[in-house]
């Protein structure tokens, strides 16, 4: 019996059709466009200025308090301008632009492609170094790794969660990861499990990637305390309340965090980038982005500089195809449309999707038909048509009673929903009118 | 026969009887003591329940005025200055005279100022229109055009203009309650001094993006040139962030800014038109409201300066 | 890029589930039922379901289009739906004006003055049955005796006694109150369970058989449609209910002391002429087979509009209308109860989407 969540859940059609694309490494753009905010938390402070050189991996804009992260350079050149730029967001924000010169690298980076296994570093020492490396989730959240690494006082981690999920249609940067780079992750793990000082690692792979569970699963036979699960496919197994649920049985309490139930999740991108920093002394710029779609014409995983164009990674692989309707920053669920394919990619980008015209418009939204479909599916047990409801007529104080704040925004009530309902458009709404009213009455 | 009915007759009435006994000893034992006045104050209230005073409806603002001390802070849009005299004068209080107000739109930019830079095709309110980008223009400031201002008036003062895609301000219908303000995600409802005749110059851009990008977006935005703050003879524009205010309270309607703004983003409203030989020097230079049909320009037949 | 991009907020994928599709989905469900009772009972089957869809997809459309003036939404197939299960609960020699009546009602007050689909909260074919059965009481519980394609569909009033009969549960109920046992109506009145299930009785066209309406609850169930959670809890709280009164009546009684060897105290009570009474009652096997039950908890009750949302709420819910469809049954004055039940507990589904919630994470 494989391991699931047993609460909702949708079975979007998987459509990997990168899966068995190799990591290419995507020619370096002649600009890059580094956002300041690629992270959850402040923005970070830029200490270069217009004019300077700059190398690959170095530091171009530090943390700016607790919950921030350090930027680094992705390419060498010279920096261009401190300005506004568009970004994933679709608002323009400062970013730093450079123009590429070469791919000269900082000295102390090693290049190489050996798997260096060993390290004597003590948990403080591997929180710094990750701190400095500027490394935040690279699951799509960007919450900054040594914040979450740092246990708060009176809670206590006893497991180590790897999501090596990707439930989300069409991505297939995790898996291309895994398969290449799989004993490096185990270091990763190894790294990640001194730094939390645990014993026990799960890794959550889903069953739709046997290949890379065969792998895994081989390479963590030789550790101590690793364990490789294989998850039933479906969505959104991925969400880390979903995937504690199926790997341990236990449910991270409403308005909580994982650290209360005892358990810090990373993703694969992350412990690779973790492993990276550490024995390589590679701060994180780069990052494995797919580029897929039924109309592309050579579907792939790219290794992307941060701050490189959407614009080139579409070019690499093989052009903008003439019948797009919608290209997505991120997965088709939970992904953002784009308007301006000048949008740099940043540290949370996990993909970029093409949808062809006939797949680009909503359809027609008819009334409720109470079918209760959206209940089935929600994992958080909530009402998307109550709350869809109550955010229409403003009732604030029921839709957080009903709990509109547990909701994990995954999307499958409005793909579930048959009379097309633009269910988790109102819900968002009422998030932020609640989160909004809850801020201004706590001061 | 008969005694049946006069035994219902008799019992019901007993019954209706006590009750109203009842329900009468009830109501004067826990009889809430309300001052007379509030409910003769609320009548003279036009109990349009709007908010605009910032009370929940009329009978709380009626309460808030009774027990007040004096009306600095207390004024009721919709009635205006004649019913606060009025209920001053029933409390024997003194009414602090308000300025009327009107809601002015600070975006004109229309369909025809505006490039489209994408196909919308989400959920058609404002506000979850506004949580993603800022709308199918490059403009991130503008206004969204799904019309949830409209819904939200109680007085019947917006609509929507279909070819320019902007909502509309009825004059005369508006009451400067507030409610539009309140309700646009991007702030472009302003609350401005209400002119005699309805007159108005404003600046009808939000836009805070420097001189190129702004005009990329839309070709009468603000570019923060400083032309206008220059030329006012009486210091009433500021500029912030690449975009220019004017102050009502200072402005005196003297139009020296709207002709030399070079993206015509400064409206002039409800002011009778130029004579014939300036309008063919600058009739590049004038604007009216984009396709704005409502106003009631003081003017003679066949000579309206229209862009 | 010359072409603009379409942005929309997330999900941008969709599932492709539609109402029309759902509204099939049932349809089709129903077909063996259909096809059951045009074996049994022959052509009156045919006029009565199509004036009864006719009727309320012709209402709706002209309800939609010239009073409401609003969007005409005819091609979703929920007014087909009603039509047909409307006409699944009437007797197959109903005469054609009061099928008309009857599809008015159901859809113009039962559906239309709610606000159209998705905001009634009382079934609309169900309103439309009970109000034909209260205005026309002997034309609805009137059944013509199955003889086929040679049913006839207009029964002259002299012929009535012998082409006519009475449902099971009608000679049950009547021949209880005479005084009689159970085991000896059915001998009497030719009565088996294979009839039962298979649909050799008499009764309205959907309730007759069976076999054919749990051969549709597959077909529903797999094609995910509805849920086990209201048929199950129906009939389950129903077979529950008649077996507990069962067990405490005389057929009860016998059949447990020959099976059993156990001697369970029996029901005795004082009728009208203060005669002390033994209590009878048919085994629930008898009362799950005959009568809307199977039709009421597969369609009728699990009417996604007035239905509660939650799978606790369901189980309350199909609770509630066994437990009074047997009260209705074995103590009330109508023979059959389902249609009675579930219109009162459509009434409880919004207090029960109020304060039954699903259990929460975390």
């Amino acid at each position: 019996m494989l391991k699931t969540f047993l609460k909702g859940g949708v079975h979007p059609p998987e459509n990997k059709l990168s899966a068995k694309s190799k990591i290419k490494d995507l020619p370096l753009p002649q600009v890059v466009r580094i956002p300041i905010l690629q992270h959850l938390g402040a923005p970070s402070k830029p200490v270069v200025e217009a004019g300077d050189q700059v190398k690959a991996g170095q530091l171009i804009a530090k943390s700016e308090g607790y919950v921030s992260s350090s930027i680094h350079s992705p390419v060498s050149g010279k920096i261009m301008k401190i300005d506004d730029f568009i970004d994933s967001t679709g608002y323009k924000r400062k970013a730093i632009i450079i123009n590429t010169e070469g791919d000269e690298w900082i000295e102390n980076i090693d290049r190489s492609k050996e798997h260096i296994k060993e390290f004597s570093l003590s948990s403080e020492e591997i929180i710094n170094r990750i701190l400095s490396a500027g490394i935040v989730g690279l699951g799509g959240a960007t919450f900054p790794t040594h914040v979450k690494l740092s246990i708060p006082r009176g809670k206590k981690a006893e497991y180590l969660i790897i999501n090596g999920v990707e439930c989300e249609p069409y991505l297939t940067a995790d898996h291309a990861l895994m398969l290449e780079h799989g004993e490096e992750l185990i270091t990763g793990i190894k790294l990640l499990k001194k730094a939390l000082k645990v014993n026990r690692a799960l890794v959550g792979i889903e069953n739709n990637k046997p290949d890379a569970l065969k792998h895994i699963s081989a390479l963590a036979l030789n550790s101590n305390g690793i364990n490789v699960y294989a998850l039933k496919v479906k969505y959104p197994q991925g969400g880390e309340k979903q995937l504690i649920k199926a790997l341990l049985n236990r449910e991270v309490p409403s308005g909580g965090l994982p650290i209360d139930v005892g358990v810090v999740a990373f993703n694969v991108g992350t412990t690779y980038a973790v492993y990276e920093a550490i024995q390589k002394n590679k701060p994180l710029f780069e990052r494995i982005v797919t580029v897929t779609g039924k109309s592309v014409k050579n579907s792939s995983n790219f290794r992307v500089r941060i701050g490189t164009p959407v614009s080139a990674l579409i070019e690499a692989a093989g052009g903008l195809p003439e019948n797009t309707g919608k290209i997505i920053y991120g997965g088709p669920m939970m992904g953002k449309a784009l308007s301006d394919l000048s949008v740099p990619v940043t540290k949370g980008c996990s993909g970029i999707l093409i949808l062809p015209e006939n797949e680009s418009s909503r359809k027609k939204t008819q009334p409720c038909i109470r079918c209760s479909k959206c209940v089935s599916v929600c994992p958080m047990g909530l009402e998307p048509y109550l709350l869809m409801s109550l955010s229409q007529i403003n009732l604030f104080d029921r839709l957080e009673s009903d709990k509109v704040l547990d909701c994990i925004e995954c999307g499958s009530c409005s793909y579930i929903c048959p009379s097309n309902r633009p269910l988790l458009d109102y819900i968002r709404l009422g998030k932020s009118a609640v989160s909004k009213i809850i801020r201004t009455t706590k001061q | 026969m008969n005694s049946v009915v006069l035994y219902t007759v008799i019992s019901l009435s007993g019954i209706g009887v006590t009750a109203a006994i009842v329900l009468f000893l009830v109501a004067q034992k826990f009889k809430v003591y309300e001052d007379p006045r509030i409910d003769q104050v609320e009548d003279e209230l036009p109990a349009a329940n709007c908010g605009g005073c910032g009370f929940p409806g009329c009978r709380n603002f009626a309460e808030a005025l009774v027990k007040a001390e004096d009306f600095e802070d207390l004024y009721c849009p919709v009635g205006g200055n004649e019913t606060m005299i009025k209920v001053a004068e029933l409390l024997g209080k003194v009414a602090v005279e308000q300025e009327p107000k009107v809601a002015v739109l600070r975006c004109n930019g229309a369909c025809e100022f505006r490039p489209k830079v994408n196909k919308y095709d989400g959920t058609e309110t404002c506000v979850i229109a506004a949580a993603l980008y800022g709308g199918d223009t490059a403009c991130e400031y503008g206004c969204l055009g799904y019309g949830d201002c409209v819904v939200v008036c109680k007085f019947d003062a917006l609509h929507m203009d279909a070819e320019t895609g902007l909502p509309v301000v009825t004059d005369v219908n508006c009451t400067a309650c507030g409610a539009c303000v309140k309700e646009c995600p991007k702030d472009l409802f302003e609350l401005r001094k209400r002119y005699k005749k309805d007159r108005k110059i404003y600046v009808a851009c939000m836009n805070e993006d420097k001189g190129g990008p702004a005009k990329k977006s839309c070709s009468v935005a603000c570019i923060g040139c400083t032309l206008c703050l220059k030329v006012c003879p009486f210091d009433a524009i500021t500029m912030n962030n690449n975009l220019a205010f004017i102050d009502s309270e200072k402005c005196r309607l003297c139009k020296k800014c709207a002709p030399v703004c070079p993206t015509n983003s400064i409206l002039e409203i409800g002011f009778p038109p130029k004579k014939e030989q300036k309008e063919e020097n600058k009739t590049e230079q004038t604007t009216t409201l984009a396709g704005d049909k409502s106003d009631e320009v003081n003017n003679k037949p066949g000579n309206i300066s229209e862009k | 890029m010359n072409k603009l991009l379409t942005i929309s907020q997330s999900p941008h994928i969709f599932s492709d589930h539609t109402i029309r599709k759902l509204m099939l989905g049932v349809i089709l469900a129903l077909v063996p039922a259909f096809i059951t009772a045009l074996i049994f009972y022959g052509i009156g089957v045919i006029i009565v379901t199509s004036i009864s869809l006719i009727s309320c997809v012709l209402f709706e459309f002209i309800i939609q289009k010239y009073i409401l003036k609003s969007e005409v939404r005819i091609t979703d197939g929920s007014a087909i739906v009603t039509g047909l299960l409307l006409a699944f609960n009437l007797p197959s020699n109903l005469p054609w004006w009061i099928i008309i009546i009857g599809s008015l009602v159901a859809i113009g007050i039962g559906k239309m003055t709610f606000g159209g689909l998705g905001n009634n909260p009382f079934n609309p074919a169900l309103v439309g049955r009970v109000f034909l059965l209260i205005s026309f009481p002997t034309a609805m519980t009137v059944f013509p005796k199955a003889q086929g394609w040679n049913t006839p569909y207009i029964i002259p009033v002299d012929k009535i006694d012998a082409l006519t009969g009475a449902t099971p549960l009608n000679l049950i109920k009547e021949g209880i109150k005479s005084g009689r046992s159970v085991v000896e109506l059915l001998e009497i009145n030719n009565l088996n369970y294979s009839d039962m299930f298979l649909g050799n009785i008499g009764g309205s066209l959907g309730e007759i058989a069976a076999f054919a309406l749990l051969a549709g609850f597959i077909y529903l169930l797999i094609r995910k449609i509805i849920t086990w959670h209201i048929p199950l809890s129906v009939i389950g709280s129903v077979f529950l209910f008649t077996g507990l009164l069962w067990i405490f009546s005389e057929e009860g009684h016998n059949i447990i002391s020959a099976t059993l060897n156990i001697n369970l105290p029996l029901i005795k009570f004082k009728d009208a002429n203060e005669e002390l009474k033994v209590f009878h009652m048919a085994d629930p096997i008898f009362h799950l087979l005959t009568g809307g039950i199977m039709l009421g908890a597969i369609y009728m009750a699990t009417d996604y509009v007035t239905s509660p949302m939650t799978h606790r709420g369901m189980i309350i819910y199909g609770t509630g209308i066994g437990v009074i469809t047997v009260l209705i049954r074995v103590f009330g004055s109508y023979p059959e109860g389902i249609s009675f039940a579930i219109l009162i507990m459509n009434g409880f589904v919004p207090l029960i989407n109020r304060y039954v919630k699903p259990k929460r994470f975390g």
